[in-house]
């Protein structure tokens, strides 16, 4: 494509969407709130996925040892078993000593009088690498030989992975809609362009303009007005997120929670806002032109 | 140059028969006027030749492309080799009389310095020397149609359709304009002119094909136009 053509193209393209300022700027508009929601629902679930993951590097397992293994050499024999279990990342031994003198250490030292060691039994502390199999990890903790009993919070567990996967279903539903939405709106907008410009582009036909020829101009008003979507929705989500998330950190001190930090995922949401803002207006600009090219 | 052998145009939507078992070729060079009633598939015929309708059998064959085979996406190729006119000239409002006719030549491609050379000289073919600037609004019906042809001349063609081109015009610019059309198909170009005008066809001396109820009745370049109107 000459220079010449070139220009007169995107010249073309600028200046269907300052004819219709006021609907470039409804698809705009629409792109960016689009956008702006679907990232946000994308950020959420990278936020629940990582309070999962410190979730589960927060959460024990204890595993008890039968009191009736009392020598502390028989009771750590038992480790290799329970490594044994898949999904069980790591087992710290803690004696029935060491056990109680922890308990006692919580608690006043008077309630504690007369009381042993040997009322506390050998255990296991153990760290899970999927927190979402943890009930079945349980049940095969259970199993080992010289375990009598293994305490998890699994319900604790499974209510995280359930909203994670909630979030997730919601997430892909409504991106899909939105993305359909964005398109319909940018593709009604440009046709506005085209039902403007019908005679000329009638008249093109006729003179013999390549489809090509015809289409680009309308591609390029999508493309620009996708583009703009795009990096304005994403500008508005990183003050969105950076507001949201230092008012949610202040709550939040002390906790062990913390939020993923807008840097990791800027570009990748840049990369992702602007692609979904570019295809969004190619093929509304596209679809907006296709019925004026069957002549 | 146009060939049509036994071309058949059925609508798809009505069923109706607009053609039927067309013959005719006009050569390379030809004045020709196609004549005939309302309805009589004058229109359909034009529009075979210019690729906006699809013949339902037969062989269409325009300037060396077959037209019952070639491509929608390629139909572009047919029209940088023809210059189509309507009745109702088909300007842009909003772009000069220059803009108008350049547009025509951006759109296929042309180079900046080669519209700025042979803008001027159409328009000036055509008696619109001095209009350039003006828009089609402030124009009368016979100068804009002058721009239509300009527009359809601009890039060369080798055969202009005209279709019912004085259909808005006094007689007088009527026949301004055939004579306009005399000049051009002097240089070379072919032309066929669709008209239902029986006094500007007896005006010249030229090969008339008469179509009515989609066949052709008469078609000779010796007797004039001698059908009646309804």
């Amino acid at each position: 494509m000459s220079l010449n053509k070139g220009t007169y193209l995107i010249r073309e393209g600028f200046r269907s969407i300052k004819t219709h300022g006021f609907m470039s700027f409804a698809s705009v508009t629409i792109i960016t709130a689009c956008l702006i929601i679907m990232g946000s629902i994308a950020l959420l679930t990278l936020n629940i996925d990582k309070l999962i993951a410190d979730l589960e590097s927060q959460n024990e397992i204890v595993a008890f040892v039968d009191e009736n293994i009392a020598d502390e050499e028989a009771a750590r024999a038992i480790e290799s078993s329970i490594l044994a279990v898949g999904n069980v990342e790591s087992a710290e031994f803690v004696s029935r000593e060491s056990a109680m003198n922890n308990f006692m250490s919580k608690y006043d030292d008077r309630l504690m009088e007369g009381i042993d060691s040997t009322v506390f039994r050998h255990r296991y502390v153990l760290h899970l690498t999927d927190i979402s199999q943890m009930a079945e990890t349980k049940r095969e903790l259970e199993q080992v030989p010289g375990i009598i009993k293994v305490n998890a919070q699994i319900e604790y567990a499974d209510r995280f992975v359930r909203v994670r996967n909630i979030v997730s279903v919601i997430s892909l539903v409504l991106t899909a809609v939105l993305t359909f939405v964005s398109f319909f709106i940018m593709s009604n907008t440009i046709k506005l362009t085209t039902y403007g410009r019908r005679e000329e582009i009638a008249i093109m036909k006729m003179v013999g303009a390549t489809n090509a020829f015809i289409r680009t101009p309308f591609v390029i008003e999508g493309l620009v007005l996708g583009v703009l979507g795009g990096l304005l929705g994403f500008l508005l989500e990183w003050l969105l997120y950076t507001l949201l998330s230092s008012s949610l950190m202040d709550s939040l001190t002390g906790s062990f929670v913390t939020l993923v930090p807008f840097k990791t995922v800027m570009l990748p949401l840049l990369i992702a806002y602007v692609g979904i803002g570019v295809l969004i207006g190619v093929f509304g600009g596209n679809n907006a032109i296709r019925n004026y090219l069957k002549v | 140059m146009v060939q049509m052998k036994d071309v058949t145009k059925i609508y798809d939507s009505s069923g109706t028969v607009a053609l039927d078992g067309i013959d005719l070729t006009i050569n390379e060079g030809e004045f020709v006027f196609l004549v005939g009633p309302s309805g009589s598939g004058k229109t359909t015929l034009m529009k075979l030749i210019t690729g906006e309708i699809r013949g339902t059998a037969g062989e269409i064959v325009v300037n060396d492309f077959n037209m019952m085979k070639i491509r929608m996406r390629k139909l572009y190729k047919v029209r940088r080799t023809l210059g189509i006119i309507f009745q109702d000239f088909r300007l842009i409002e909003n772009m000069t009389i220059y803009d108008n006719v350049a547009f025509a030549m951006r759109v296929v491609g042309a180079k900046g310095k080669n519209i700025a050379k042979r803008v001027p000289y159409v328009l000036e073919l055509v008696g619109l020397e001095g209009r350039e600037m003006r828009f089609p609004n402030e124009l009368s019906g016979g100068e804009q149609q002058r721009v239509a042809i300009a527009r359809a001349l601009v890039n060369n063609p080798r055969m202009i359709v005209a279709d019912e081109p004085t259909g808005n015009l006094d007689p007088v610019r009527s026949l301004e304009l055939m004579l306009l059309f005399e000049k051009i198909n002097e240089m070379g170009t072919t032309i066929l002119v669709v008209t239902h005008e029986k006094e500007l066809v007896n005006a010249f001396s030229k090969r008339v094909i008469t179509i009515d109820e989609g066949h052709v009745v008469s078609d000779d370049g010796e007797e004039y136009y001698s059908y009646e109107l309804e």
